[in-house]
């Protein structure tokens, strides 16, 4: 606790407290204030103890790097030291996270860190709670009704989950981009625009240069220079994807969150997304939820597993996919369920 | 069907003359045939016209005809009184000459013509030469076509005599009124009340103010009796120089060939159905048509113009669009976005659909209960509680405002569902999509959502304006008379909200079913239905070209 006490808050966050409070009254908020009953399933830590990772150095607050480093320890193609590295400073950090759906539990006890510019994969099957963890970053959930929150988010050291906590600033630091794509019923460049315009930018140099920064970052100015100013749902599917991605990254945020971005796209357009994922890493830290195994180990440097609101493994992605430690983990990605 | 006899209704058809076995001739022109179901026998309804010499309507037997011709020289007048005159055009009588039976009118007038002569002399100059004669000659060509044309001559001289002669005294007659009316009635009923309510307060009658205000309604009393004396002098002057103007008739004869005078400033138009070209025909269809457009009613709605009431109808219809719009569009994004799914907004969203199909009559009453008695009530007693004492409510009583408030509530439950039911179909990714990058629920709303909704609000606009100007059984009891002027004036609102106004839907009913002829304004019954068509139609293809235009920017494809 004492770390959070000492973090110097970001700027951009307490500047914005006096934003649309209606979002900022979370249900999570409230239910954590009215006291609800704990976790249903409060013997779940033994079972879901993380791959590697001593379960009592993490909840005793100890820095999370040194468990993955243990992990790592055991990889043959990555260097420790270089484990050691990635997650010595990670940009967030996840303890002991449990979601649950009205009485449901989504997610049971989630402790994991996300490397600071690299790119993390989040794989499972269908409905193990993959995009709803990814939710938690930058507090979707909130928009759902009955959905309580209990556990740790760190990012950059801010507990997220706190009430207190300027989900509106918060949603510019971590963008998302969705499984379909989004394109506002506005021109390209005012979907790009979008974002910066919330934030009160109105300079229209300073939005020309970040809208076509933004475009070919993403990758879309050559195939949109021309029709900047024509609706944006006349652009294919791939080009929605990109746009989207482009108005994500227009408003600087620290992470990118993609939830299965490349599902509803061809393969082409696909092949295309993933280029830009290689692109961007390195300049933000990325986590993508994926049902595509193929995908998350061409793109991700980390992968964590998550099967039944459990996080079953988290690692470097060569070694989940090549010597996974639990047996779950195994199975799902030699296809033998899931 | 509406389309079809609208458009026909000003068309001059063809007038015949009909001998019949007993002996009478006939002019006038075939309304409907049918066989009559008591005898089995073909019969005609037969329009006559001349309503004040006999019948207008009736019945013929098709073989009780002896003789039907129909002769070119034939004439149908528009009448500023008793409708239409069919008959034979024979001479045209300045003041000075009369028909040969004994007329009351023309006796009397027949010492005053004189000085008619001398009153009218400056404008007698513009008499046009094509008028044979002048003062005291009568025409006698034989050819029609030329008879005709002096006939309009002679109409425009009278006309410009009128407006030189006549005219000027009504106005001044109509400015005198207003006069009254706006200065010295209602001044009169503050400063009385003011004295009455100093007296119940126990003010004593010899105090300063009280003597003040007393000297005040006398003072006013007096201006309102030397007013009153001098629009009394007004009138009887203008009465007696109209009296003198109707000395110059044309003399027409009926079928029966009786003679008949009439005066030339009541005749509006003529024309001669039988010997009209092709052009001719279109020509007078237009002019009737843009008199009805753009003229006042006349005699008791039958005939004129029905200017009032499609203004009065365009009117209605925007200021229930200001006040409905707004609010629904409110109402709905409240209820489709904010409100939480909770049993109080269950009970008022099923009472907003219930709304929507309650009878309007309902609504009707409701307006004049609440808008009018309470609301319209309450504001006098605030503002006017001088007029509320005098019994001359401001807004306690029917008027366009209240109209307007009722109609909104009447179409408030289409505008809020719709605007609903478009927030509700857009994805929830598009509101997860701008959330993510930022936006709070009212930037989401006014820069996503609204614009993206803003089809299906205006489907509900569309929708709700067509109820609107179709509605009448609410307009009666809140404020729709058979006969008002546009509800508008000179002075700085220009639109005057306490007003009576006419409108075309309560005029269709008015002039169907409450005219004094409704056989004769059967026509028009058609041709306002075709405007009030019109109406709906202009202002929903108008809301119409706009949602296209907003669906093609904002149109969300299937991805």
């Amino acid at each position: 606790m004492s770390e959070r006490s000492e973090t110097t808050w970001p700027e951009s966050i307490t500047r914005l407290s006096g934003a649309d409070k209606a979002v900022r009254e979370t249900p999570s908020g409230k239910a954590g204030a009215k006291g609800v009953p704990e976790p249903l399933v409060p013997g779940g830590t033994g079972s879901v103890s993380l791959a590697g990772r001593n379960p009592t150095a993490s909840r005793a607050g100890l820095p999370a790097g040194m468990a993955g480093a243990a992990v790592a320890g055991a990889l043959a193609d990555r260097s420790q030291v270089h484990a050691e590295a990635d997650l010595a400073n990670p940009i967030v950090r996840i303890r002991n996270l449990h979601l649950y759906y009205g009485p449901l539990p989504a997610l049971v006890d989630i402790t994991m860190d996300i490397p600071r510019k690299l790119v993390t994969a989040i794989i499972g099957p269908s409905g193990c709670g993959k995009s709803t963890l990814l939710r938690c970053l930058n507090r979707m959930n909130d928009l759902i009704d009955g959905v309580r929150t209990t556990g740790l988010i760190e990012l950059d050291g801010q507990n997220i989950l706190d009430p207190s906590v300027d989900v509106i600033a918060l949603r510019r630091k971590v963008g998302m981009v969705f499984q379909k794509p989004t394109p506002f019923p506005k021109s390209v460049y005012e979907n790009v625009a979008y974002g910066l315009r919330l934030a009160g930018i109105r300079q229209r140099a300073v939005l020309d240069e970040i809208v076509e920064r933004s475009l070919r970052r993403a990758g879309l100015w050559e195939e949109v220079k021309d029709r900047l100013h024509e609706s944006a749902l006349g652009l294919s599917g791939g080009q929605h994807q990109r746009l989207c991605i482009a108005r994500a990254i227009a408003v600087q945020p620290e992470v990118i969150l993609m939830d299965e971005p490349c599902s509803a796209l061809d393969p082409r357009s696909t092949t295309r997304i993933e280029d830009l994922i290689a692109e961007l890493r390195g300049e933000y830290s990325i986590v993508i939820v994926t049902h595509n195994l193929q995908q998350a180990a061409r793109v991700s440097d980390y992968t964590g597993f998550l099967y039944e609101g459990r996080l079953i493994e988290f690692g470097q992605t060569t070694q989940i996919f090549t010597k996974p430690e639990k047996k779950e983990t195994e199975d799902y990605i030699t296809g033998r369920f899931g | 069907m509406v389309f079809a006899n609208g458009l026909v209704v000003f068309w001059p058809h063809p007038i015949q003359q009909i001998s019949l076995a007993d002996g009478t001739t006939l002019l006038g022109q075939r309304w409907e045939e049918e066989i009559d179901p008591l005898t089995g026998r073909r019969r005609i309804k037969f329009y006559c016209a001349n309503m004040e010499d006999m019948p207008p309507f009736r019945w013929i037997y098709e073989d009780e005809i002896v003789h039907q011709a129909q002769p070119p020289d034939v004439f149908k007048l528009d009448r500023t009184a008793n409708l239409h005159y069919i008959g034979y055009f024979r001479e045209i009588r300045f003041a000075g000459q009369f028909p040969s039976q004994p007329d009351p009118e023309a006796m009397e007038a027949s010492a005053g013509g004189n000085r008619v002569a001398l009153s009218t002399q400056a404008a007698s100059a513009a008499l046009p030469q094509a008028l044979p004669g002048g003062n005291g000659t009568s025409a006698q060509q034989t050819d029609w076509a030329s008879k005709a044309e002096q006939l309009a001559a002679a109409i425009a001289w009278a006309r410009q005599l009128e407006s030189a002669e006549v005219a000027p005294w009504r106005q001044k007659e109509n400015q005198l009124a207003r006069q009254l009316n706006d200065q010295i009635k209602y001044a009169l009923i503050e400063a009385r009340y003011e004295l009455q309510r100093l007296l119940q307060a126990g003010w004593p009658e010899t105090d300063p103010r009280c003597q003040a205000i007393s000297e005040r309604i006398a003072q006013l009393t007096e201006e309102e009796n030397r007013l009153k004396a001098q629009a009394h002098q007004l009138a009887t002057e203008r009465a007696k120089r109209e009296t003198e103007l109707r000395h110059h008739v044309a003399v027409f004869v009926d079928g029966q060939g009786r003679e008949k005078p009439i005066p030339l400033v009541d005749i509006v138009r003529f024309s001669t159905p039988n010997s009209m070209t092709l052009w001719a025909k279109c020509r007078f269809c237009l002019a009737k048509w843009w008199e009805l457009l753009s003229d006042q009613p006349r005699e008791a709605n039958q005939d004129g113009g029905i200017f009032p009431a499609i203004l009065g109808t365009v009117l209605l219809v925007f200021l229930m669009a200001i006040v409905a719009f707004p609010l629904g569009i409110l109402a709905g994004v409240y209820l489709g976005e904010y409100a939480r799914d909770n049993l109080l907004v269950r009970w008022v969203r099923v009472a907003v659909n219930n709304l929507a199909g309650i009878p309007s009559i309902v609504y009707g009453i409701f307006g004049l209960g609440f808008f009018i008695y309470l609301c319209g009530g309450t504001l006098d007693g605030w503002f006017y509680p001088a007029r509320v004492e005098a019994r001359e409510p401001v807004f306690g009583q029917p008027c366009i405002l209240w109209a307007a408030l009722t109609l909104g509530l009447l179409t408030l439950p289409v505008v809020i569902v719709s605007t609903e039911e478009a927030l509700r179909q857009i994805p929830w990714e598009i509101r997860e999509g701008s959330y993510a990058l930022g936006a709070t629920r009212l930037q989401t709303l006014l820069r996503v959502l609204l614009p993206m909704a803003s089809p299906g609000i205006m489907t509900g606009f569309i929708l709700a304006m067509a109820r609107a100007v179709g509605e009448v059984a609410p307009l009666m009891i809140t404020g729709a008379v058979k006969s008002a002027p546009p509800p508008l004036s000179p002075d700085f609102p220009f639109l005057r909200l306490d007003r009576q106004f006419m409108h075309l839907g309560y005029h269709i009913l008015d002039i169907s079913c409450k005219s004094p002829n409704v056989e004769a304004t059967k026509g028009l019954v058609y041709v306002t239905t075709l405007l009030l068509l019109a109406i709906v139609l202009v202002l929903t293809s108008t809301a119409i070209w706009l949602r296209n235009r907003m669906r093609k920017r904002y149109y969300v494809r299937a991805i």
